[in-house]
């Protein structure tokens, strides 16, 4: 049960781990279809691809044909009488992916970005049309003449005189400093 | 270069472990005679450790599930397996007629290294003759440690 819910949040983010766990999880068929089959068979031994965990409970294909037992009897014996190929085909029976394979870099990123970017957009143009329709209309505060008439009036009160507005602003020529 | 064996004993720690007695928070009452609050379990040394794993892969009739459970526990601690547990694993491998699981370790204990990447190397060259002696073909002989 440990590894079972680890297994699965671990592989909450990598779409073809999730496919390869619950296709050939499920004792269907020896190699695994590569659907996405909707449930798995959680009382028999389930293959895993795990980088910390090596050796699943069960090998990758286990229903032999006739080329695939007589190899496993070859195997019996002394392993330096396998050629390169024979090896590699008793890994690929037994294990699904290798090392490289499970860390083989997913596109996965660039769905990610281009959909947070896809919400920025939808998000902007919602924005922009909440500025344009739903905003009142702009105090009358804030126009060019009344700021204008705000900015002498602020000056002439000597606001903030030392360190502040009307520091900046030089009295005797009329104009900021 | 050459590792001197030394260099990488007992095994491997790969997390910067520091000081352990800087990291207990436990609350304790400064007794007079000044003792510390630690536990009281005895330590086992990394030469125990190895001898342990060692003898657990040595048993002559390790079946499958025992040769998965001890590598699957191994690989989950934060270290390197010392060349003698996984030599000793690989001959459980033979023992068991399973080749795929000997190189499946291979390609366990490189990843196992992470960023250092003079670990892998070093455990081959001292697996070499063991390697030679069962017949197990690295990943890279058989060209899977390339996409």
């Amino acid at each position: 049960m440990l590894h079972l819910t680890t297994g699965r949040v671990g592989c909450l983010l990598s779409k073809q781990a999730v496919v390869a766990l619950t296709s050939s999880g499920a004792r269907m068929s020896s190699h695994g279809h590569h659907e996405v089959s909707d449930s798995v068979d959680m009382s028999q031994p389930m293959y895993w691809d795990r980088l910390d965990t090596p050796l699943p409970d069960r090998p990758w294909k286990d229903v032999l044909d006739s080329t695939d037992k007589s190899l496993k009897q070859k195997e019996k014996g002394p392993w330096t009488a396998l050629s390169k190929e024979e090896k590699i085909a008793l890994y690929r029976l037994k294990f699904n992916h290798t090392y490289p394979e499970m860390k083989r870099p997913s596109h996965e990123w660039k769905t990610v970005i281009g959909g947070m970017f896809i919400f920025f957009g939808i998000t902007g143009l919602v924005v922009f049309w909440q500025c344009h329709y739903v905003y009142p209309p702009q105090p009358h505060t804030f126009g060019e003449e009344w700021q204008a008439k705000q900015i002498q009036r602020m000056l002439d009160m000597r606001i903030n005189p030392i360190e502040g507005f009307s520091a900046q602003w030089d009295y005797k020529n009329k104009q900021w400093k | 270069f050459s590792p001197v064996g030394k260099m990488f004993r007992p095994v491997v720690r790969l997390s910067t472990s520091g000081v352990r007695s800087l990291t207990r928070t436990r609350p304790c009452y400064s007794a007079p005679l000044a003792s510390r609050c630690y536990s009281h379990a005895k330590v086992e040394t990394d030469e125990e450790f190895d001898a342990r794993w060692v003898t657990y892969f040595s048993k002559p009739d390790i079946d499958a599930w025992e040769l998965k459970k001890g590598m699957n526990t191994l690989i989950g601690y934060d270290l390197v397996p010392e060349p003698k547990i996984l030599d000793s694993a690989l001959r459980a491998c033979r023992r068991l007629n399973d080749l795929a699981s000997a190189i499946r370790i291979l390609e366990a204990v490189k990843d196992k290294s992470g960023p250092h990447k003079d670990i892998y190397p070093y455990l081959i060259q001292e697996l070499q003759p063991t390697l030679i002696e069962l017949g197990i073909s690295t990943p890279e002989d058989l060209g899977m440690d390339i996409l």
